[in-house]
């Protein structure tokens, strides 16, 4: 993309800024300025009713909670797992259901159902199925020779447990967003391919890989953040627990939200939100740069 | 320092809302004319919760044709509280609600945001040693809702029947009996940490014997004086925690089990001894019928026989937000939930699992035997109830904390600390004097 | 040869896709025609009776026939929410990718602020109702497009960078201005990624339960995630009807998937582009 290839009318630019005055209204209104307002409770001790000014107590606080540190480490470990795997597997589902595959309309369907599932269905459902007893899982695994631990109720299992349902249950969301990466290859590329006679590893290795960067781009970005951020099914399937073994940060803070310390899970989250910028910032300028090419 | 200018928006916002809205509960007659009244009457979604709330409503309706009820439910749990403080903060609460007593209560600012009742009419007939529950600096602002409720241990009791055990009085016999019932292939102590709520109660319901052995325990400990960790008798909830699991006397995959089956496990016989509320057993009729002779219940044996007692939970209550526009319509239907007539009404439709706190109002011949087990301790005076009742301190990690515990986790004196630093950060974030 | 190859790989896909995504499926389903009892054993037990027609009444009747309301009310807010987050989004994000500067980096920033910082519910009640539209459909509308923009515009900047800037710079020597640039050259050429976006954006909003919760509470305002409550709390649940209600909120957007995965398909020929 080069500089001098503007276009004639150069007083007014072809991307004018007001085509984001919609899309900046509502975010500034709604999101931007109770964001901004909920930053200053930080500050405060809020009971919702009344607020007290307390300075950086609220950090000092949190940052002295008994469990932060496995709940850091639970979260980078969480977030690392569950967006690889949907990486992995989104693009080879992509790369699957955009093939010539005669069922390709039902397993569009089968992979991407668990996204339509409420999470809290979701972590019934695998509740039930990873109960230590009577659970498929374990009853599978006995058929084979094989002792299946209490999943999601031991402290060395539970967390992984977590992620892998949340893999499940996102897989589709990055397997749709692949086939869209996928079909917006132009198909000159894949025929130019095929003139030279390349395989199917060859097609996937020059053109789809490279060629659905945005997607990639997307579903990383995507994924991490949410697997930094995530409390939903760690939630509804371990409440962190057993005891805090399972506990990411994201749970800590709604932790203090649910007991009603507003104030401190407030800097919670603004403390997330300075960890979560400072590993996605980066990230996002070095994806982003591969983007432009 | 207060702040004021949310307090200010919300303020006009109110106002504005109220001239706005079109979609509100009341039907906004003048109640003035005698017409009509439609009071919102917001509740919790638990089966016994609703179906308190039903009797009462439609009751009440019967006798008073000119004021109609009607029933909003909202999620229970911690998820409720924050829907419940969210509505009261913003001005959005209905007229009247239900909402727990105790500690929870002093959370929602009562005397900000609710109409205080001291001194009238409506209070005539509650019990007055329940007043403090759903007082805040000495003004009473709700009602009992439904019954008192037990915590210790539930017990199935044809299971000590087959096995001839004794109802235990202390610690060591309760182990001696668990060792038969374990020999015997029944699971001895249900535990079902997967609703990690339930695992709190060796703890809480230790309360009678903490009292019994340190009587300013509560007083102490609200001035932050007194420990958990460094008060013998406290240290013992969470001791118990441990010997049960280290004694290998709970079930498998208690970790993941949840508070549906450990219910079950109790009633049809596959566990003797559950450590919970008799609260939660009225909705067990409807499919076990014979919840109602099976299960028994204890208070949470101590170290000594002679100072056996029982911890016991206040009944939740209904308040009436500031914020109501049918102020003598609310004040008649709390008159009537307070009343005889309404204990009687609420008899109707969930069989007691214990005692009112009412005046004049009796435990029917058909009560569940936990009740009548729960009124003998009450006959004998040998209650007290759980330190939330008695102080406005309550971790939150506590259901966290017993989980690790009871799960060998965490060691029993580690738990209490842990416990400790909890009750500091929380008395801190209320704000408490001595902290 | 090959074509075996190919039946025999299709077989094993289609054997591991029904294991690892059915059966859970499967799990639901059963549960949901189970009777009180037999449901709280959570397993995969067959029925010992089949009160599918009952638990469906109940469900339906539950509450006044809250679940019927709550459908209209979650697709009226889905429509009106998707179809402002996919306009505005795609606008926005194609400004946002074509034309870097100061400007643009602040919104890049606050794109990934709106991906990271969760909403804050009492300050937005607050200002809802300062402005009138709390407890409003049109209130909801508006929070669920703020929180839902930023995860739009990604994707749609992701998607724009791939279209080559040569198409701009003939659409403008054809005359084309800003606005009909946009709707008329690049955003039929975004079919796929818009497609992703209405499915994506569609089951936040309408598997949303925390926003209706809270800013549009009350019986009449339910939406369908909001009725699970009827049938789940704290202390008791009868889990066939929970799983019944389960099932029902999910077969629309399934269906509603069937039914945008072949625009999907439909994007490859009518969507693909001549670099």
């Amino acid at each position: 993309m080069t500089k001098h290839a503007r276009p004639p009318t150069r007083n007014k630019s072809p991307y004018p800024y007001w085509l984001y005055l919609p899309a900046g209204a509502v975010f500034l209104l709604i999101f931007l300025v109770p964001t901004g307002l909920a930053f200053y409770f930080s500050l405060t001790r809020w009971t919702l009713f009344d607020s007290t000014f307390v300075g950086l107590d609220n950090f000092r606080d949190f940052l002295a909670e008994q469990n932060l540190r496995v709940g850091f480490q639970n979260t980078l470990f969480y977030a690392v797992v569950t967006s690889g795997l949907k990486v992995v597997l989104g693009l080879g589902l992509g790369v699957l259901l955009t093939g010539r595959m005669r069922l390709r309309g039902f397993l569009r369907a089968v992979v991407f159902f668990p996204v339509l599932v409420s999470t809290v269905a979701v972590g019934i459902t695998f509740s039930a199925l990873l109960r230590p007893d009577t659970g498929l899982v374990n009853k599978a695994l006995a058929v084979v020779g094989v002792s299946g631990p209490d999943w999601l109720g031991d402290a060395t299992t539970a967390l992984l447990s977590v992620g892998l349902v949340d893999v499940w249950a996102g897989v589709g969301l990055a397997t749709v967003i692949y086939i869209a990466g996928i079909l917006s290859i132009p198909t000159d590329y894949y025929q130019a391919v095929a003139v030279d006679g390349g395989t199917a590893w060859h097609r996937f290795r020059h053109v789809t890989l490279p060629l659905s960067w945005p997607a990639t781009y997307s579903v990383i970005i995507l994924s991490l953040i949410g697997g930094l951020r995530s409390f939903e099914f760690v939630w509804t399937m371990t409440r962190g627990g057993p005891g805090f073994s399972s506990d990411v940060i994201a749970s800590i803070i709604y932790k203090q939200y649910q007991a009603g310390f507003f104030g401190l899970s407030t800097a919670g989250n603004v403390l997330l939100f300075l960890i979560v910028t400072a590993l996605v910032l980066p990230l996002n300028h070095f994806l982003g740069k591969r983007q432009v090419t | 320092m207060k702040s004021s200018p949310p307090t200010l928006t919300m303020a006009v916002a109110v106002v504005a809302i109220a001239a706005l809205t079109s979609c509100g509960t009341s039907g906004d007659d003048e109640p003035a004319a005698g017409g009509p009244v439609t009071l919102s009457f917001l509740t919790g979604s638990d089966q016994s919760t609703v179906d308190t709330s039903k009797a009462l409503a439609d009751a009440f309706m019967k006798v008073n044709p000119d004021i109609k009820i009607e029933i909003e439910n909202q999620p229970g749990g911690s998820e409720g509280d924050n829907v419940i403080k969210t509505r009261l903060s913003t001005g959005e609460m209905s007229d009247v609600f239900w909402y727990n007593s105790g500690s929870l209560l002093q959370a929602l600012n009562p005397a900000q945001t609710m109409v205080d009742l001291t001194g009238d009419p409506v209070l005539a007939d509650v019990q007055p040693d329940y007043l403090p529950v759903v007082s805040q600096g000495g003004r009473a602002f709700g009602v009992p809702a439904t019954t008192l409720a037990g915590g210790g241990i539930l017990y199935n009791r044809k299971v000590y029947e087959r096995l001839g055990l004794r109802v235990p009085r202390t610690w060591d016999e309760f182990m001696a009996n668990n060792e038969k019932i374990k020999a015997a292939d029944i699971t001895p102590v249900i535990s079902t940490f997967k609703d990690t709520w339930t695992s709190q109660l060796f703890v809480l319901s230790d309360f009678y014997n903490v009292q019994a052995a340190t009587p300013n325990f509560a007083a102490d400990y609200t001035a932050g004086k007194a420990k958990f960790a460094t008060t013998p008798a406290a240290i013992g909830g969470f001791q118990h925690l441990a010997d049960v699991h280290a004694r290998d006397f709970m079930n498998k995959g208690f970790g993941s089990a949840v508070l549906d089956q450990g219910l079950k496990m109790l009633i049809e016989g596959a566990g003797a001894h559950y450590p919970m509320l008799t609260t939660l057993l009225p909705a067990q009729l409807e499919n076990y019928p014979q919840t109602a002779t099976d299960v028994g219940f204890f208070g949470l044996p101590g170290a000594d026989a002679a100072k056996h007692g029982a911890t016991v939970w206040e009944p939740a209550a209904l308040y009436i937000a500031k914020t109501t526009e049918h102020l003598d319509a609310a004040k008649k239907f709390l008159a009537f939930v307070a009343s005889p007539a309404g204990t009687d009404a609420v008899t109707a439709a969930v069989r007691p699992s214990g005692p009112y706190r009412i005046k004049g109002s009796k435990l029917p011949e058909d009560a569940l035997q936990v009740a009548k087990d729960l009124q003998v301790y009450i006959d004998q005076g040998a209650t007290a109830p759980a330190l939330e009742f008695l102080s406005p301190i309550k971790g939150p990690s506590l259901e966290q904390i017993t989980v690790a515990v009871g799960s060998g986790l965490t060691p029993p004196a580690e738990g209490a600390a842990q416990y400790d630093q909890d009750v500091e950060k929380q008395a801190k974030q209320l704000g408490l004097t001595g902290w | 040869m090959r074509s075996l190859k190919r039946a025999g790989a299709e077989g094993i896909a289609l054997i591991l896709a029904t294991v690892v995504f059915l059966v859970p499926f499967s799990f639901m389903i059963l549960t949901a025609v189970k009777d009180d009892v037999q449901s709280a054993d959570l397993d995969f037990a067959w029925p010992a009776n089949w009160p599918i027609v009952a638990n469906f009444i109940e469900v339906i009747e539950a509450r006044d026939h809250i679940l019927l309301r709550a459908f209209v009310n979650s697709i009226i807010l889905t429509v009106a929410s998707v179809t402002l987050i996919v306009i505005a989004g795609a606008m926005a994000a194609f400004v946002l990718q074509r034309r870097p500067g100061r400007v643009g980096a602040v919104a890049n920033f606050l794109v990934l602020t709106g991906l990271i910082v969760p909403p804050a519910v009492v300050p937005t009640i607050w200002l809802l109702q300062a402005i009138g539209l709390f407890k409003t459909l049109p209130g909801l509308v508006l929070v669920e497009v703020a929180f839902g923009l930023a995860y739009a515009m990604l994707l749609f900047r992701a998607f724009i960078a791939a279209i080559p800037r040569e198409l701009d710079q003939a659409a403008m020597i054809d005359g084309c201005g800003g606005l009909s640039l946009f709707f008329r050259v690049i955003f039929p050429l975004l079919r796929p990624v818009t497609i992703t976006v209405i499915l994506t954006s569609s089951v936040k909003v309408f598997n949303d339960f925390v926003n209706p919760l809270y800013f549009l509470p009350g019986d009449d305002n339910a939406t369908v995630q909001v009725t699970l409550y009827n049938f789940q709390s704290q202390y008791s649940t009868q889990w066939n009807l929970l799983f019944m209600d389960i099932v029902l909120i999910t077969i629309p957007p399934l269906l509603a998937f069937v039914f945008f995965n072949r625009k999907i398909v439909a994007g490859m020929t009518a969507g693909s582009i001549k670099g």
